[in-house]
């Protein structure tokens, strides 16, 4: 990708060193992995309040007449049913089904959308839908503002309490998976109620240049709630948790909607769309691999990328494992041909050299408290 | 923090204390640092043997996967079983409570290969 390039960073990059976290290589970023424990960080998000600098993501807006038109024929969702304020998980397919990457699609006016994206992903995904969107000749404009904006994100229970101490925004009146622009903090910002946590919280689009203004802000109101600064790190093993996939763990080109249980995102009837011919087949069939939740019955930590065995047999792989913070068991995601997945079905996950025995759990591992 | 300057180090962040012939092992405040929360451990069997600079086990964080290379050869005559359920001992007390192994040492002349507080602090800076 970026190889020995110097490492992107976000408007957050210097504060982050300032605050003494641990800088990695990440999707030709240089992000934070963890401030102090991963392990307390992820609790804070569970317990309180954690925020996150997400800025390395891609925002690209679609704008235009023709916006819903286009995005209804290059993703694998429906934006056409999204009223304003409203956002959407979707994915991007290639013709053969395999996803490209995974989004969010927020509604912001009648023809205005912003497609977020993983940062991995940004050049393909704008390449894909500029193709496609000179190719079908909609009109609609692209423009890809990632560099332009900023995303910091309070993920936790107290993250609603925090973030009503610094705006005007009516907070109740945005649900989960809605949004709003408002000025919080004094800055303008997209307000959504988004994330990838498990938890409630918000995702804060901002303009790059506030930034550190907003991060700032956040993070002195957050005092008194319990806020602490999230890595990385904590936000893959709570995402793990409420059984997310991450783009190149459980989503690849090689892999399909129905695979990971995402078929519910795929909206065959709306028309003609990329890879709809291609997804009508396998949903037809079913498909022939299942993402499959495993925990541990034997001490041992599953991790991305080792085998998984039924009776002795190799039959998957893991596509991502930990040692679970907030259940103290230790759990995995998995791919598994389609006929052995059943819940506690018992299979072996192969730890250096050594197989160990695991029992397939429902996905989520985590469901947050509603009340 | 000052290390201990009772202690040998090993390039691979491996503490040993000599007491006779018999040596404790351990990972170094250093190594704990860098992996992050250690949640898991893996030991070696009590009279395995082990070779200088040889993998002897595990550490894992919540992140990464990390071999443990042995400091010095010998039999292991005790492993730390506490750090099975307790493994933050690796992270809370890596020169204490959190030693991993003690081992009837088969060369100690291999001490003499391994590095003083000094020489490691050095190092590692």
């Amino acid at each position: 990708m970026t190889g020995a390039a110097e490492p992107r960073r976000t408007p957050l990059t210097d504060l982050h060193r300032e605050l003494g976290a641990r800088l990695v290589p990440f999707a030709g970023y240089e992000m934070p992995i963890q401030y102090a424990s991963i392990l307390e960080e992820h609790r804070t998000v569970r317990s309180a309040v954690g925020l996150f600098d997400l800025s390395h993501m891609g925002e690209i807006e679609i704008d235009g007449p023709e916006a819903v038109a286009f995005l209804r024929h290059a993703v694998a969702s429906d934006p056409g049913a999204l009223v304003v304020g409203q956002a959407q998980y979707s994915m991007l397919c290639q013709d053969d089904g395999g996803i490209i990457d995974d989004l969010i699609i927020y509604r912001l006016a009648d023809g205005r959308f912003w497609v977020v994206c993983n940062a991995s992903n940004r050049e393909a995904v704008v390449e894909q839908l500029d193709e496609l969107l000179v190719r079908g000749d909609f009109d609609a404009s692209l423009d890809d503002r990632s560099d332009r904006t900023a995303l910091v994100a309070p993920q936790g229970p107290n993250a609603a309490a925090l973030v009503a101490e610094l705006t005007d925004v009516d907070l109740d009146a945005i649900g989960n998976y809605r949004s709003a622009r408002g000025a919080v903090a004094g800055i303008d910002c997209l307000v959504a109620r988004t994330g990838y946590t498990g938890e409630d919280g918000f995702e804060l689009f901002c303009d790059a240049d506030r930034a550190r203004e907003l991060w700032e802000a956040v993070t002195t109101a957050g005092e008194r709630h319990g806020l602490r600064p999230c890595g990385l790190g904590a936000r893959d093993t709570l995402r793990l948790e409420a059984g997310m996939p991450l783009y190149g763990n459980e989503l690849d080109r090689d892999t399909n909607p129905f695979e990971v249980n995402l078929g519910r995102v795929v909206k065959l009837e709306k028309g003609d769309f990329v890879g709809r011919a291609a997804l009508q087949a396998i949903a037809l069939a079913g498909p022939s691999r299942m993402l499959i939740g495993l925990q541990m019955l034997e001490n041992a930590i599953p991790r991305a990328g080792y085998e998984v065995r039924a009776n002795g047999t190799a039959v998957g792989k893991v596509t991502s494992g930990t040692l679970s913070p907030t259940l103290g068991e230790k759990i995995a995601m998995a791919l598994v041909p389609a006929e052995l997945s059943d819940i506690g079905n018992t299979f072996d996950v192969v730890v250096r050299e050594r197989p160990y025995r695991a029992e397939q759990v429902k996905l989520p591992f985590y469901k947050r408290p509603r009340d | 923090m000052a290390l201990p300057d009772d202690l040998r180090y090993s390039k691979e962040h491996e503490w040993v204390r000599v007491e006779g012939s018999r040596a404790t092992i351990g990972i170094t405040s250093f190594a704990a640092d860098e992996l992050g929360d250690i949640v898991f451990v893996e030991l070696p069997d009590v009279g395995s043997s082990l070779g200088q600079f040889a993998t002897f086990g595990v550490v894992e964080s919540v992140k990464a996967v990390s071999d443990l290379f042995s400091p010095i050869s010998g039999e292991v005559v005790e492993v730390n079983e506490t750090l099975r359920e307790s493994p933050e001992l690796l992270n809370s007390d890596p020169f204490g409570d959190g030693w991993i192994a003690k081992v009837d040492l088969a060369d100690a002349s291999e001490v003499d290969a391994l590095m003083d507080a000094d020489a490691y602090t050095a190092e590692t800076a």
